[in-house]
């Protein structure tokens, strides 16, 4: 073969590849805008889920912190004040008023007193809070188990989610809610902390209560939250994928 | 970073120094974010979308270089084809040269894979990928519950994800070579061994089933 053939191949080659790099990555953004596409990448959420899940101990405890390992500051993202009058009034009132209530598949629905909350037992625990942004942050978080609260109202048979309701809207007014399995409920980790670091949670950090549900990603944790209701189904709740951030795409299972 | 002017410039930070990487990193296309909207899937800054194309792809990554991998020992691939030989190292240097000056090998040479190739192969396949997985995996909070071992090797999440940059950014550099590589020897017959495992050797013109 004559050189200058191998040239122009070479020429020819090379002007393909990148005129199909182009095609490829334009054809990227058309398959996210189909409507079988994306369905398919969300299989992946499932397979995860079902992975994560047998290799993982049930209750086996998310890592925990050393006090020096404390990070110096702690972002607060997402909604950092519900910033609704009814709120603010919570605030005034130092949250003497704020009252949690655990309805829905459960025997026995009840509601507790922010101050009847802190009068049962309590866990402490320093945590790693892993944001879907990529950062992460060290905190010492101290509250109530949920499975305490939930061994009291004694959910239902039936009972596979529990939902987190609270008290912080968007700019659209749309509010805040999140949900994980009732199971899930029953780690000793997941708890409704009203501390962190030692003192009274702040607004931007969720006050007065806010989940931390450690094995999981930083949009599981709800801030401001006022009520869980236990359900059988996601739909109908919300935009029925069973959480805020869910219902703009990102996945309900948020192991990684 | 938005200057005195009013400008905004995208600034990255590299152990302590600063560079403006305004148009690639920091600030593209009029607005902040990471990475060009060209090198980004999707290209809209969505990072729920970029997630659910992510973690869909990093499984058939992982079950493809599994199976890679059984069958790469199991059928001696590996150790006959991939690991570098005594002799492979002894003649490094005439290789490292044969590179550079872009000289191929033909013939009877080029139906064995040279000590670059080699050490290259190895060190993405078992090195580079495998490190693109473990780390990934180690910014997952589940599966730090799970392996805890993960975190103390990499020394913590946010190392791990330094390291999964580092590593995947080597491999996709690896894949740019090898595939300008396959370009220059012979796209046609390259892509045919690889799929089919025959590769056509010339000699003088006259071609032979190898």
């Amino acid at each position: 073969m004559k050189p200058e053939h191998a040239m122009e191949r070479r020429r020819f080659l090379k002007g393909a590849l990148g005129a199909a790099s182009v095609v490829a990555l334009s054809g990227c953004d058309n398959l996210t805008q189909s409507s079988w596409f994306p369905s398919i990448l969300n299989k992946a959420e499932r397979w995860t889920e079902a992975v994560q899940r047998a290799v993982t101990p049930r209750d086996a405890l998310a890592k925990e912190y050393r006090e020096a390992d404390i990070s110096k500051m702690f972002p607060a993202n997402g909604n950092t004040d519900p910033g609704t009058e009814q709120y603010a009034g919570h605030v005034a009132r130092n949250f003497s008023g704020w009252m949690l209530e655990v309805v829905g598949l459960v025997q026995a629905p009840r509601s507790w007193s922010l101050a009847a909350l802190k009068e049962l037992p309590a866990r402490t625990q320093i945590t790693r809070h892993d944001c879907v942004e990529g950062w992460s942050a060290i905190g010492k978080w101290t509250g109530i188990p949920v499975g305490d609260l939930m061994r009291q109202v004694e959910p239902l048979p039936n009972a596979r989610y529990a939902v987190f309701h609270c008290a912080d809207v968007d700019d659209e007014g749309v509010a805040y809610y999140e949900s994980i399995a009732v199971a899930d409920c029953y780690h000793p980790q997941t708890i409704l902390a009203y501390e962190l670091n030692d003192a009274p949670l702040d607004v931007p950090h969720g006050a007065p209560l806010r989940l931390r549900f450690e094995r999981q990603l930083g949009y599981k944790q709800a801030k401001y939250v006022t009520k869980i209701a236990l359900a059988e189904s996601l739909a109908g709740i919300g935009g029925g994928k069973g959480g805020y951030w869910e219902d703009q795409g990102y996945e309900w299972y948020a192991g990684i | 970073m938005q200057t005195e002017s009013g400008e905004i410039r995208g600034i990255t930070t590299i152990l302590g120094h600063q560079f403006d990487t305004t148009g690639m990193l920091g600030y593209s296309d009029g607005m902040r974010r990471g990475f060009p909207a060209w090198a980004t899937i999707p290209s809209a800054k969505w990072l729920a979308m970029g997630r659910q194309w992510h973690l869909f792809f990093a499984w058939l990554f992982v079950i493809n270089g599994l199976m890679f991998t059984a069958y790469a020992f199991a059928s001696r691939h590996a150790t006959r084809d991939l690991a570098p030989t005594g002799k492979d190292f002894r003649g490094i240097g005439k290789s490292l040269r044969d590179h550079l000056l872009l000289r191929h090998p033909s013939g009877k040479e080029s139906k064995r894979y040279n000590v670059l190739q080699r050490l290259a192969y190895v060190t993405v396949l078992f090195i580079v990928a495998p490190l693109i997985a473990l780390t990934g995996l180690a910014m997952s909070p589940t599966i730090d519950t799970a392996f805890p071992w993960l975190l103390t090797i990499f020394g913590g999440r946010q190392a791990a994800r330094t390291i999964h940059f580092v590593a995947c950014f080597s491999f996709v550099g690896f894949i740019v070579i090898h595939v300008v590589q396959v370009i220059l020897t012979g796209f046609f017959n390259n892509i045919r061994s690889m799929v089919t495992g025959w590769f056509l050797v010339q000699h003088k013109g006259v071609g032979h089933e190898a």
